[in-house]
């Protein structure tokens, strides 16, 4: 690089400010206040664009404070196959961990929303695209039981692209798993209500959070069974606009509402409240 | 007919036709040719011993995917009598990818249910490939709804690359279609023994295949995902298809170590297509034993469903930090 253009570039970073206090708007390319979207839990204050939220502010975000005590966090996840492609398992797994200093795709507990006990369980899209293999089945499936024991509403809030494809037919199995318990769930009457983030697709879609009493979606989220492209590929043409949004599953009936994250704890807590709760 | 061959097979579908010239030659039953042809029977035998008995996890897929193979409904029309098929979900449509209905089986009553895949290509675009939408999932749900008002035991077949990839399927819920079959079927007091026949197509498959016993036939195949799939996302490359197929751990065998799969009925040498009638002769007998050992070792439902629990929890694997 020659001299001038450094020099030029210095004097734009001066004008810019420091790095990492400034963030820009995925969706409205706004620049953002970096703390004032954490504060805002991802959300963009220009737009209201719903950006990845960590497992960990999702149950700030939802639950009273210090209220939550995580069971079942000690599991995590071997490598079944031996599964090796272009990556291997072990090595995204590793990596996962460090992303998001999380044991597996799940975080499950207990807490309470507005004074009343539930278990809840949500997803980070982060570890490996907040797929379902053996530990998230297991965990959702152990915390129904918990639920039920405890007679605790049961909440899911996932962010998943849907089963893991690294532990093959061990993973798909965990849909038969997790909609089993969510059906012990509804045996024992106790409330079901699901959130779905950006994105809900596949396996994950297709078992435990569509069977909920009530689903709520978070605003253009990407909700889904198969996707875009392979259906794109399949019947050789473009789809629509908005198709597999929150709002297209809304329109045809597949979600109850869309609530965006300053409104869900207080949604939640009345529907509890409809409930007896 | 031509034969459809696949390319690690062609050795053997060569000295077949050979053989088969050889034995229409108006000469054939007498001296050298004779002679010839006892050879060529006994090389033919040798190379099928060969090429067929260590079959790689891609070519068994190949094996699964042949368009000669029978489909759920000649299982069904040759396993069972008094087979009276059954219509439509009562909300959309009537799925042609999905068949079902009620049919006798060594006495018995059973509610079948499989996916049927077309034999060409006129019968293939009425089956849909054998890919069901959500109506199908449901009107298969409604068959089981009928087992357990009338108390009877449950056998699907399965033969499916897996639930349909389109708009209409996504607008109508293929979604929660699935989910709601694995909620019904886990908790559902009846005896349920799944076949898969072919192929076993993820989520698709899965729909109708939460069973107490799941039967696999020898080249069936059972996946999260398609190996051409798995190929383009985690190698990026589909061509990598035969490794994946390696390495996603689809076969019987594999799937019977890790107890997903609880029988493996063997077929013929080469494939089911290749002797259709033991075939069905075989599976046949296989679904009478496994519906007595089923009624033996879960003589209640209380027995049937907390087995059924056991079994689905059981599966996976977990460690600990």
């Amino acid at each position: 690089m020659s001299e001038p253009a450094l020099s030029k570039k210095v004097e734009k970073s001066k004008v810019v400010v420091p790095e990492g206090l400034w963030t820009k708007c995925v969706s409205c390319r706004q620049i953002i206040y970096e703390k004032e979207l954490i504060r805002n839990y991802q959300v963009c204050p220009k737009c209201g664009h719903h950006h990845y939220l960590p497992a960990i502010s999702r149950i700030e975000l939802l639950l009273d404070d210090a209220s939550f005590k995580e069971i079942n966090s000690d599991l995590k996840s071997g490598d079944p196959l031996n599964f090796k492609a272009s990556k291997s398992y072990k090595m995204s797994l590793k990596e996962a961990g460090f992303a998001t200093a999380l044991n597996e795709a799940i975080i499950t507990g207990e807490g309470k929303i507005d004074g009343k006990k539930v278990c809840l369980s949500v997803m980070d899209f982060k570890f490996i695209g907040g797929s379902m293999g053996s530990v998230v089945g297991e965990k959702v499936a152990r915390a129904a039981d918990f639920a039920i024991n405890k007679k605790l509403p049961f909440i899911v809030v996932c962010a998943s692209g849907g089963a893991r494809m690294q532990e093959g037919m061990l993973s798909l199995m965990q849909m038969a798993k997790t909609s089993m318990a969510v059906g012990k769930i509804h045996e024992n009457k106790l409330p079901f209500i699901s959130i779905m983030a950006h994105p809900t697709t596949g396996g994950v879609l297709a078992s435990f959070p569509s069977l909920a009493d009530i689903i709520i979606a978070e605003p253009k989220a990407l909700i889904g069974f198969t996707g875009a492209r392979v259906i794109e590929r399949t019947i050789k043409e473009r789809l629509p606009d908005g198709f597999q949004t929150a709002e297209f599953l809304l329109k045809h009936g597949m979600v109850d509402l869309i609530a965006s994250r300053a409104e869900q704890k207080e949604i939640v807590s009345q529907l509890l409240g409809f409930m007896g709760y | 007919m031509a034969r459809f061959c696949m390319d690690f097979e062609k050795p053997v579908v060569e000295l077949e036709d050979k053989l088969e010239q050889l034995k229409s030659l108006k000469a054939a039953g007498t001296g050298e040719i004779a002679h010839d042809i006892a050879e060529l029977e006994n090389q033919l035998e040798r190379l099928k011993e060969l090429i067929y008995k260590d079959l790689t996890a891609w070519q068994r897929v190949q094996i699964a995917r042949h368009p000669q193979r029978p489909r759920v409904l000649d299982y069904i029309n040759h396993i069972f009598s008094d087979f009276t098929e059954l219509h439509g979900d009562r909300l959309y449509h009537d799925d042609p990818a999905i068949v079902g209905g009620l049919a006798h089986l060594e006495g018995d009553t059973f509610v079948v249910i499989g996916t049927q895949k077309g034999k060409n290509a006129k019968t293939n675009i009425k089956r849909n490939f054998g890919m069901p939408m959500p109506e199908g999932y449901r009107k298969a749900l409604r068959l089981m709804k009928i087992a357990k008002k009338f108390n009877l035991p449950i056998i699907t077949f399965i033969d499916t690359q897996g639930a349909y990839p389109g708009i209409g399927a996504e607008e109508r819920g293929q979604a929660v279609a699935i989910a709601e079959n694995l909620q019904f079927m886990s908790r559902l007091a009846v005896p349920i023994i799944a076949v898969n026949v072919g192929e076993g197509g993820s989520g698709g498959a899965l729909a109708i295949s939460v069973a107490d016993r799941l039967i696999m036939l020898e080249n069936s195949y059972y996946s999260v995902i398609t190996p051409e799939g798995c190929a383009s996302i985690l190698w990026h490359d589909e061509t990598k298809a035969c490794d994946a197929a390696e390495a996603l751990k689809i076969t019987a065998e594999d799937l019977a170590k890790m107890k997903i799969a609880d029988i493996i009925v063997k077929e013929p040498l080469g494939g089911a297509h290749r002797d259709v009638e033991k075939t069905y002769y075989i599976l046949r007998k296989k679904l009478i034993d496994c519906y007595k050992e089923l009624k033996t070792t879960c003589p209640n439902k209380k027995k049937l469903i907390e087995d059924r629990e056991k079994k689905l929890n059981s599966i996976g694997r977990l460690t600990s930090v």
